[in-house]
């Protein structure tokens, strides 16, 4: 297959394309704004919706009508976006209409900065609106996988009638590599037999997350609850680096997740046994793997680009049988392998144990390489 | 007590009837309220045009938030104040459908302000129906946008004092300075007279949405008896008396398309 060098943003939206995307509604934001552009050029000469909203709660909320009707439909934004689609991503898991939303994540809190970051894990993977819903969160490390993931998304929003989220952090959305990207598949027509499109030839039918008697709504939460706990039993994602023999596993996401794959290359040409374990799928998120590895490695070390949102599920997943290292770039930073191999130096040389809190080791150490 | 089922007598013409578009059920309305009358229009409007088949509602946050039970048509519920950006969601992936939002005061004139001037500015090809009685009705009669000044509500309690919680917002003057907006005009539902004249215009505004013209919406002057605190015959006075002159009946914006059309 011929590969092609793209921009990660224009892959991402190129892939959604070709994956059958109907309708497509946003809203400018650095670092996902060539996401939009491509959508903007070459919906249209597709014969396909293409809109720039007025915001981003109104982009979601077109988002929500156009799922109502069985379209396969997709925004893409940043962290502050995230935060006003909140309100219409909760909407639309309760009312359980697939959509895909693309989350280029910049620094922050509040403006923050449009550097790269992974500070919106928590709240996509955690919460990502109100009330009680799972959405599917997929992350990728590279513009390819960025391409094969939103491919997946859409059927996955379909099979679970669901929010699903890809979360590239900015770097992904803004660098260019060479990808391969899918054949065009054909638009799905057939309307599923939820969607609403006008009640010809047939009894009304009725989208809404609107369930007044308290007893309905908890029909539909715990249906929302099986639907998750069968995500669970067949949607974990995540990739194995060298880990059949690691004494020491390094863990981490995204870009993160690539970085310290350069690291542990390195320290294993030191020979060091070390190995990396990339959570594909933030949520549903590897548990029991993560539990498998905490068995068998002598030490974690967890990198992110932010302050440990992801260090809270592996230690969840742990359950205190490893001890566990923290690295954490913050604010757009994104770590260099050196700085990686150095930790992973340090794990071996000084071991974490099992009763410190990662948090203040990693905090300690950031505050004498500030001072 | 079983009752035999009325028979229609020869020789004579149904001549009215629940519309098809109507179910055949009581609302949660409270007595005197003119959302029934809104509704029943715009059923009997639906079914005149032989749109049922074709339409999708977008009911509201607010009292109308379960009127898609009353609708025998498609329906949706948006979130507060975003029903005319999910109406442009489904309308922009299904464009032969004919696609209507129900929204009250505080719905589309206060938080829902940016995505009704947004879709009106799009010219998008949907429908608004508008009901303002100046006031909150389901969360229990606070001020709204179009509180008149002076109106007492539970969150103005001394009376909208302008100085600090400023002035009504007239709706389809704002709207009708938009160039997507193909027919914008204000009724009132306070009597027999009036209720006609609303009718027509809902018809019009709904045929500026199958001839592809742009935006439409209808304003409607609507009663609040409870949270008035008014039996409903003083409420349809009081939006004769009061609510008339601050939001004058009239036809803002017709497009020449529809003004040379006969319903």
């Amino acid at each position: 297959m011929t590969r092609e060098l793209m921009k990660g943003n224009v892959a991402m939206a190129e892939a959604a394309i070709r994956a059958g995307l109907d309708a497509y509604f946003g809203y400018p934001i650095t670092p996902q704004s060539e996401l939009l552009e491509w959508m903007s050029k070459r919906m249209p000469e597709e014969g396909r919706v293409f809109l720039q909203a007025e915001s981003e709660v109104a982009a979601i909320n077109m988002v929500y009508g156009a799922a109502c009707t069985g379209a396969r439909v997709m925004t893409s934004t940043s962290g502050p976006g995230i935060s006003l689609m909140a309100e219409g991503i909760s909407y639309i898991a309760g009312t359980e209409v697939p959509a895909v939303i693309v989350d280029v994540v910049r620094g922050g809190p509040g403006l923050g900065n449009i550097a790269p970051s992974q500070g919106d894990y928590r709240q996509v993977a955690h919460g990502a609106g109100h009330g009680d819903f799972f959405p599917i969160v997929l992350a990728p490390s590279s513009v390819q996988e960025a391409v094969d993931l939103i491919t997946e998304a859409f059927d996955l929003a379909e099979k679970y009638r669901t929010v699903v989220f890809i979360v590239a952090d900015g770097s992904i959305g803004q660098m260019m590599e060479p990808v391969s990207l899918p054949e065009p598949r054909a638009i799905q027509r057939e309307a599923p037999d939820w969607a609403v499109t006008g009640a010809e030839g047939r009894p009304r039918r009725t989208l809404t997350s609107l369930y007044l008697q308290p007893e309905e709504e908890e029909e539909v939460n715990l249906r929302l609850v099986r639907r998750w706990r069968e995500a669970e039993a067949n949607e974990i994602r995540y990739r194995e680096y060298y880990l059949d023999d690691a004494e020491y596993v390094v863990m981490g996401f995204g870009t993160a997740g690539r970085v310290a794959l350069s690291a542990v290359r390195a320290a294993r040409a030191q020979g060091i046994r070390v190995g990396l374990f990339r959570p594909v799928s933030l949520r549903p998120f590897p548990y029991q793997a993560v539990r498998e590895l905490a068995e068998k490695a002598k030490a974690f070390l967890v990198v992110e680009m932010n302050g440990g949102q992801m260090l809270d599920d592996v230690k969840a997943a742990a359950q205190g049988q490893v001890p566990i290292r923290f690295y954490g770039r913050m604010g757009g930073v994104v770590p260099f392998p050196d700085e990686v191999l150095d930790e992973i130096h340090a794990l071996v040389s000084e071991p974490p144990t099992l009763d410190e809190d990662p948090r203040a080791r990693w905090l300690d150490n950031m505050q004498r390489r500030m001072s | 007590m079983t009752v035999a089922a009325p028979t229609k007598p020869k020789n004579l013409k149904l001549v009215y009837q629940r519309p098809e578009s109507l179910v055949d059920s009581a609302t949660h309305y409270c007595p005197g309220c003119t959302h029934g009358i809104a509704h029943r229009l715009v059923a009997e409007v639906l079914d005149e045009m032989g749109l049922r088949e074709k339409t999708i509602g977008i009911a509201p946050v607010g009292c109308a938030v379960l009127a898609y039970e009353y609708f025998t048509f498609d329906g949706v519920e948006a979130a507060h104040g975003r029903a005319p950006a999910m109406a442009t969601g489904i309308k922009r992936v299904l464009p032969d459908r004919v696609v209507f939002t129900y929204q009250g005061d505080g719905d589309l004139a206060s938080i829902g302000m940016a995505e009704i001037m947004h879709a009106a500015a799009r010219g998008e090809r949907i429908t608004v129906i508008f009901i303002n009685n100046a006031i909150y009705g389901m969360t229990g009669g606070q001020m709204a946008p179009t509180t008149l000044p002076h109106q007492v509500t539970t969150s103005s309690p001394r009376g909208r004092d302008v100085a600090t919680q400023g002035y009504p917002i007239r709706m389809a003057e704002i709207l009708a300075n938009l160039d997507g907006a193909a027919y914008i005009v204000r009724r009132s539902l306070h009597d027999a007279t009036n209720i006609r004249k609303a009718k027509k215009a809902i018809r019009l505004a709904f045929e500026a949405q199958v001839r592809d013209l742009g935006f439409s919406m209808v304003e409607l002057l609507s009663t609040c008896p409870t949270n008035w605190g008014m039996s409903p015959v003083e409420a349809m006075e009081w939006v004769r008396d009061n609510m008339v002159p601050t939001y004058p009946l009239g036809d803002y914006k017709v497009a020449p398309e529809l003004q040379k059309l006969r319903v």
